[in-house]
């Protein structure tokens, strides 16, 4: 009887513990969100979303900040999902255990490992040197992009292999090839969860620093970038600017918080638009 | 139009059904036709084809063309500095006037340390957190609480550090009476944070996939919850755990704008957790942006990059060994 009290103790001091570990780990969470949110909450007006700064930075707004970033992200997008989805296509649909494609996936493993500031050190040499296209917008996009591919490619293999089989041997019996059958059978199903997935991937790359440091992000532009070739101002790096760099830190400090702000929102609002629709999703097949 | 092939599976139907066609005159040339778009449909399935496998290639190639530009920026960084130097001395200061010094040590170390000091925290937690939901939270819970975690996994890394600046450091510094708090400690905490989703998920896939059999059978021989929990299901996911842990280390030494904003850079040896540390990620970006291209200085941070990238590939591929190692142990 006593054994039995002293186990029933112990499973209890242990769940508890357990529970502990989870809800440190949410209170952490909650501290984040509402630390940024309550301070970075009063440095939000419109002036503030739809203004250059002004004065050193110490006034003024973040428009170019958003727009730069949103460039960035759009080049990313373009560079890594479609590849992203191809690779998968490849891999789900078409590869067969061979030793090239047991390489492929080796690659695409380690490759979600690379430190982001080493996919900065190979954008300067590929895209802004070899290339030429400077410290640019482009180069940026481009050095997101194959930063985020690894992570396209997962989310969009996922997305196939929940189309059943079934699928694909349908259109097969009817005499249809592999790539009609991938065409009309797989693709229609699988888009959706493959765009949500990879919505995912360019949240992350949409908050990224370290990459574009020394692809073409700028210090400080009053103005929008012209064209891809031009330097931009990105909101992550803005924040490091704000956070670390200016003349004045206390004095931007409440800037500082409301870039973070916009930042986290943006990126927290496109996972969540993609983790709801990948739930409805879910709910959906079943 | 006659069509040559040079051989193989695509002239065996042609030839076999040739002597049935013969019979119908008319027939001749519409066979003769779809035979060609036959052709032409095997041809651009083929391509097809190619073209897919093309781009999961080129994975292979980024994979390579990153080692490679790493390795080639690298090298000549070393006709100045002697590797063994480069990686023993303690001293870094490539601007200095009266003589430059490429040491890498003290960085090696302060990334070490900040990693060690994150893992000691994140993997306690994080395979308890794990724990938690694979064995005793109510699916309710889990279905709460994983796409929370998501959440923290999707935070910026440089929130995390601005956050390290606001929140932490004042903290950190009225405790322990040191400084700032911008040192090895803020970066360890932070780190730990952001390592922490990859930890809980995948060691909780890891516990997730222990067979139920192992539980039962232990709750069948008396032991209570918490007995099998920690002395059947967690060792018999231990792998899977370990694995996660190497992922989460890999992170955190690859982690660039937290630690550049939390941990202060000073370049002296570490003394300890609470001694301000600049790591090899934190010195790439602060220095890049200022060195004239193509320098010594140049090439030897392409050369930390290169020890870097080295360093993280060696912990992902031993994590991605014993993942598959224990994938193909399961039925």
């Amino acid at each position: 009887m006593k054994e039995r009290t002293r186990k029933s103790l112990v499973q209890f001091l242990g769940f508890f513990m357990l529970r502990a570990f989870l809800f440190l780990v949410l209170a952490v969470l909650v501290l984040f969100l509402y630390d940024i949110g309550s301070k970075g909450g009063p440095a939000i007006s419109w002036e503030f979303l739809s203004q250059a700064p002004r004065r050193g930075m110490t006034e003024g707004g973040i428009l170019p900040a958003i727009v730069g970033t949103f460039l960035v992200t759009v080049v990313t997008a373009l560079l890594a999902v479609p590849l992203g989805m191809c690779a998968a296509i490849y891999l789900n649909e078409y590869a067969r255990q061979s030793r090239l494609t047991r390489l492929i996936r080796l690659s695409i493993r380690n490759l979600s490992g690379v430190p982001s500031i080493v996919y900065g050190l190979f954008g300067v040499i590929l895209f802004v040197n070899v290339m030429r296209f400077g410290t640019s917008i482009l180069s940026a996009g481009l050095t997101l992009g194959l930063m985020t591919l690894p992570w396209t490619i997962t989310a969009s293999e996922e997305a196939l292999k929940a189309v059943p089989n079934a699928y694909r041997e349908g259109a097969l019996a009817l005499g249809a090839t592999k790539w009609q059958s991938i065409r009309t059978n797989v693709l229609p199903y699988a888009v959706p969860g493959m765009l949500t997935g990879t919505v995912l991937g360019l949240a992350r790359a949409a908050g990224e620093t370290a990459p574009i440091l020394f692809t073409g992000a700028a210090f400080y532009l009053p103005f929008l970038p012209h064209s891809l070739k031009s330097q931009f101002m990105a909101l992550p790096y803005h924040l490091y600017i704000m956070a670390t760099q200016h003349h004045a830190i206390l004095q931007v400090r409440p800037l500082a918080y409301g870039t973070a702000l916009v930042l986290i929102a943006l990126v927290l609002g496109m996972n969540l638009t993609a983790v709801i629709v990948r739930y409805r999703m879910r709910r959906k097949h079943k | 139009m006659s069509v040559k092939t040079p051989g193989g599976a695509m002239d065996s139907p042609k030839n076999h059904s040739a002597g049935v066609v013969s019979l119908d005159w008319e027939e001749a040339p519409r066979f003769r036709r779809t035979m060609s778009s036959k052709r032409w449909a095997a041809l651009k399935e083929s391509a097809i084809r190619a073209f897919f496998q093309a781009s999961g290639i080129l994975t292979i190639l980024v994979l390579l063309g990153i080692f490679a530009t790493l390795l080639a920026t690298a090298v000549p960084a070393f006709r100045e500095i002697p590797v063994s130097e480069f990686l023993t001395k303690t001293a870094w200061d490539p601007t200095s006037p009266e003589k430059a010094e490429y040491g890498i040590l003290s960085m090696i170390v302060s990334t070490l340390m900040v990693t060690i000091g994150a893992l000691l925290l994140a993997v306690p937690i994080g395979v308890g957190v794990a724990a938690y939901l694979s064995d005793v939270a109510h699916w309710r819970v889990r279905e709460i609480v994983k796409p929370v975690i998501e959440i923290l996994a999707g935070i910026p890394s440089v929130v995390v550090g601005f956050l390290g600046i606001v929140l932490f450091a004042p903290t950190l510094a009225k405790f322990f009476h040191t400084g700032n708090g911008l040192n090895a400690l803020n970066g360890s905490l932070l780190l730990a944070i952001m390592a922490l989703p990859t930890i809980i998920s995948i060691s909780e896939d890891s516990l997730n996939s222990v067979p139920a059999a192992y539980s039962e059978a232990s709750l069948a021989l008396g032991a209570t919850r918490w007995q099998t929990l920690a002395r059947v299901k967690v060792p018999a996911g231990l792998s899977g755990i370990i694995a996660a842990c190497m992922l989460g280390m890999g992170r955190a030494i690859g982690e660039t704008m937290t630690v550049l904003m939390a941990t202060g850079n000073a370049r002296a040896f570490p003394h300890g957790l609470l001694s301000s540390v600049r790591t090899m990620t934190a010195d790439i970006a602060i220095e890049l942006g200022e060195v004239p291209y193509f320098t010594t200085h140049y090439y030897a941070l392409f050369a930390i990059g290169l020890v870097l990238f080295i360093m993280t590939f060696s912990v992902n591929l031993v994590a991605d060994v014993i993942l598959r190692k224990y994938q193909e142990r399961e039925p």
